[in-house]
């Protein structure tokens, strides 16, 4: 028989499986994996660095950059970090409005995570259908920011405007007729919160399309069940947060344990699993979708009954609106210092995290007293499964890998920064 | 702060007495600074001690003091020379000099005990040593290790005792420290494709820095204690 030797691969970093620019060096014996050396960094953008030469504000759009996937998610962190310094207060409706976008955000994040995830390991419907249920929610987006992923909507002291009353349209062309148009609109003729909530109604019915195609799906369990096991007490050593420590079988969820904004007012569940593989990981997600849901359906319930100003009554920190611009001097003052200089923040440090799709995200803000930040360090929770990537692949073979990189559910823009 | 912080704030005073020194906090955050002597002691008490119970590492980052405190606006002398009026950018100081102010880098530890659902700094200034370096704590924590490896490459901080301090975010080949502040935002190189020499070649930067809003430092008093409680300030 002929001796097998071990060698080394190359994986990546222009690969389909590596969900962006992931290069692996993996050393292999024959099929099986003995070590694997992810190297990251090709998509590197000194966010942080770039972040200490800019006015606070200006670097929010920045972090939607960073997971480019749950980008509400991101801003909310840096902007909690920012409020912990300054010590502001955030109208209660604003704090209900990022709630519901951090769950909208959330189900944007782990149906494209699903879809891929999918996609990678053989269950290619998957990704159509994901991306069916994503594109209303990007509508979500564009309704109230304006666009479609860099929202730019949370800032310190509250979100940039309130929801809108109206829903953007489709309109006729020669790609899209009329019969067409009628059906994409039927939700959109009231306001975005009608929209959000015919969402909320079909989306369940859609979970359980997603499931009936995976859960029980025989070649699903082959490629995921017993793959990249990690015991609890491994989970907590290399790092891990969100789902990925969920899936190992601790309840540890910031919503819950560390509550921020209105998550104590909120009725919703932490679906944990048992024997911290991939498939349980994959369960744990699902799970997440539907929660989700229903923290929407409760948002809007509170939403529809409570209106109220969303931003702060602060304008050291928040710009005038441009009626009170043109008619007070003190706010043209205010509205000049605020684009030309911004605000300074107190001295001191803050360290704010968020239950972000992917696990905890957090930022820490050091503050010398200027209005730009000192220093800024992003916690990416990718870039602590990442790291843990080699013990999980160790013994699996080369095929696995992708299951791997697909339940880590890795985002450059965050690992790299 | 929550009582639950001065609980155990108290507790960490009682063990670790001289080792640690607690840190004020404006935002109700436990900080310590931590001898870079003790560190390693410390570590392992704070994660092995049921008291404590800091079983995950959330965060490891480095942090270059050297222009804390200092602004880029002088308002004192007006010209009429246009935008630029009235920045003064500062000049790049070179760590050339053998030792470094004790006090200029310093790497951050945030723990998180799952247990207990307490978070704790730990702040570690690396003193005078260039280049700076203090023990690492990959043993103690896995997740350590790529923490580690980053504030190694981009502030140049030493983790002794790392199995594999390789640089891990900058470019194979990459040449200084990024995050430093004295290393430029624009950086020192970019690079173009040659056509002479047929490959992508590097040069020096031809990008002349800007400021587009100065640092200005301004102390705020609606941000002073005493005059927070007093309702309208």
């Amino acid at each position: 028989m002929a001796e097998i030797q071990s060698y080394t691969m190359n994986f990546g970093p222009q690969h389909p499986a590596a969900h962006g620019v992931l290069r692996l060096v993996l050393e292999m014996e024959g099929e099986v994996i003995q070590k694997a050396d992810p190297h990251i960094g090709l998509l590197h953008r000194a966010t942080e660095k770039l972040a200490e030469s800019k006015p606070f504000n200006q670097s929010i759009g920045y972090m939607d950059r960073l997971d480019y996937v749950s980008m509400m998610a991101n801003e909310h962190g840096y902007v909690l970090a920012i409020e912990k310094l300054l010590g502001v207060e955030v109208p209660i409706r604003a704090q209900y409005i990022r709630v519901m976008f951090d769950e909208i955000t959330r189900i944007l994040n782990h149906l494209m995570w699903l879809g891929a995830h999918g996609l990678d390991i053989g269950a290619m419907t998957m990704f159509l259908y994901c991306f069916r249920e994503r594109e209303d929610l990007m509508d979500c987006y564009e309704a109230v920011s304006g666009t479609r992923m860099h929202a730019t909507y949370y800032r310190p002291g509250g979100v940039y405007r309130d929801l809108p009353e109206s829903m953007p349209k489709y309109q006729e062309s020669k790609f899209r007729s009329k019969k067409e148009v009628d059906r994409l609109n039927e939700a959109r003729e009231g306001s975005l919160l009608d929209f959000i909530e015919a969402f909320t109604d079909k989306f369940p019915a859609c979970v359980d399309e997603y499931e009936t195609l995976l859960t029980d799906n025989r070649i699903w369990k082959q490629r995921t069940v017993n793959i990249a096991v990690v015991s609890p007490e491994r989970a907590m050593q290399l790092g891990f947060s969100g789902p990925m420590i969920r899936g190992s079988g601790i309840a540890w969820d910031l919503r819950k344990k560390q509550p921020y904004e209105v998550y104590d007012q909120m009725d919703f569940d932490i679906p944990i699993g048992v024997n911290g593989d991939c498939y349980d990981r994959y369960l744990v997600r699902v799970e997440e979708l539907r929660q989700s849901n229903r923290i929407i359906k409760q948002c809007i319930e509170w939403l529809r009954a409570n209106p109220g100003p969303v931003i702060a009554d602060d304008h050291k920190l928040v710009p005038p609106s441009r009626v009170e611009m043109k008619d007070d001097m003190e706010s043209l003052i205010h509205h000049f210092k605020l684009f030309t200089e911004g605000y300074s923040v107190p001295v001191g440090e803050a360290y704010a995290a968020v239950e972000h799709p992917k696990g905890e995200f957090g930022v820490y803000i050091v503050s010398d007293g200027a209005n730009k930040p000192y220093r800024v360090k992003i916690r990416a929770p990718g870039f602590a499964h990442l790291s843990a990537m080699s013990e999980m692949v160790e013994g699996h073979m080369l095929a696995d890998v992708v299951a791997v990189i697909g339940t880590q559910d890795i985002v450059f823009g965050e690992v790299d920064r | 702060m929550s009582e639950r912080y001065e609980t155990l704030a108290a507790r960490i005073e009682e063990r670790f007495d001289e080792q640690v020194e607690r840190v004020d906090s404006i935002c109700g955050e436990l900080t310590y600074e931590v001898n870079k002597s003790a560190l390693r002691d410390v570590a392992m008490a704070l994660r092995d001690e049921a008291t404590f119970g800091f079983e995950v590492l959330i965060d490891v980052c480095g942090v270059d003091y050297l222009s804390y405190g200092s602004d880029e606006w002088t308002t004192d002398s007006a010209t009429g020379t246009g935008f630029s009026r009235g920045v003064s950018r500062r000049e790049v100081i070179l760590d050339e000099a053998d030792t470094f102010d004790p006090r200029r880098f310093a790497v951050v530890y945030h723990l998180l005990s799952v247990n207990n659902n307490t978070r704790l700094r730990l702040r570690c200034f690396t003193g005078e040593d260039n280049p700076p370096i203090v023990p690492s704590l990959v043993d103690v924590w896995s997740a350590a290790d790529w923490f580690e490896r980053e504030a190694f490459d981009l502030y140049g901080i030493l983790f002794d005792g790392h199995p594999d301090l390789r640089r891990i975010l900058t470019d194979y080949g990459f040449i200084g420290h990024p995050f430093r502040k004295d290393f430029p935002l624009y950086g020192n190189v970019e690079v173009s494709y040659d056509t002479d020499k047929g490959r992508v070649a590097y040069q020096p930067v031809s990008i002349e820095p800007r400021t587009l809003v100065p640092r200005v430092i301004r102390d705020d008093n609606r941000y002073s204690e005493d005059l927070k409680d007093t309702g309208n300030g």
